[in-house]
């Protein structure tokens, strides 16, 4: 499986968990789709950091080769499916009465 | 110090969101447990993800510029790290527009996350009372 491939996969997992597993809908929220450009903004500004410098090299058989900021255009489904993998979980647990204040 | 590297771009997200704690009370760092049982599993998840991925060759950590401390599945520690400060610092974001929202008096219906912040018909139907 490629980076590619695999990023498709994590993104439709998170977007499963978010909408299917967990009910949260986070996106189809306001407050959602508002957080996810400051998160996209700091992950271009450290992503670009992280390859820029060469801390993380990618194999270029593993991905298209679209580059956004230095970082394979992958990685932004990465960060997506991380940022919506955790927000969609800690919205879960004020949910279910876990320190929801 | 160049080891230091990627440390570096952890500390430097952290910082950049760290403040919203106590400038804008998000209350985010003091809600400890439900911060724990957020991040560890994403935190665990992504770090599977991205041993499999090491395995598979997708990519490589340049060891000059991380810790040089390595967990089983080759994953640097540096990597385990990234995947609990960028999921903290993305909570600290999230509450962080709610905390603007709300200080603002934007309408609270179009705001709701579902976590207890008022009643919540169904997000996006367009039923929400306004």
């Amino acid at each position: 499986m490629t980076y590619t491939a695999a990023v498709l996969l994590g993104l439709a997992g998170a977007a499963g968990l978010d909408l299917v597993v967990l009910r949260t809908r986070l996106l189809r929220r306001r407050v959602f789709w508002a957080t996810y450009p400051i998160v996209l903004v700091a992950q271009l500004v450290s992503n670009g950091v992280l390859t820029g410098r060469g801390i993380v090299r990618y194999d270029p058989a593993a991905i298209l080769g679209l580059r956004v900021a230095y970082a394979p255009v992958e990685d932004l489904g990465f960060g997506f499916a991380l940022a919506l993998a955790t927000l969609s979980l800690w919205v879960w647990w004020g949910r279910r009465g876990v320190q929801p204040r | 110090m160049a080891h230091l590297t990627y440390l570096a771009v952890l500390a430097g997200c952290a910082a950049a969101a760290l403040w919203l704690e106590p400038v804008l009370r998000v209350g985010v760092l003091r809600r400890v447990r439900r911060l724990v049982r957020t991040v560890v599993p994403v935190a665990l998840v992504f770090s599977l993800w991205d041993v499999a991925a090491i395995a598979a060759g997708h990519w490589r950590y340049d060891p000059a510029q991380t810790t040089g401390i390595v967990l089983p599945g080759r994953l640097p520690l540096d990597e385990v790290l990234f995947f609990l400060v960028v999921p903290v610092c993305a909570v600290l974001g999230f509450e962080a527009v709610r905390a603007v929202a709300r200080r603002r008096g934007w309408p609270a219906a179009a705001w709701r996350a579902g976590d207890g912040d008022g009643p919540d018909p169904g997000a996006g139907t367009g039923r929400e009372p306004q």
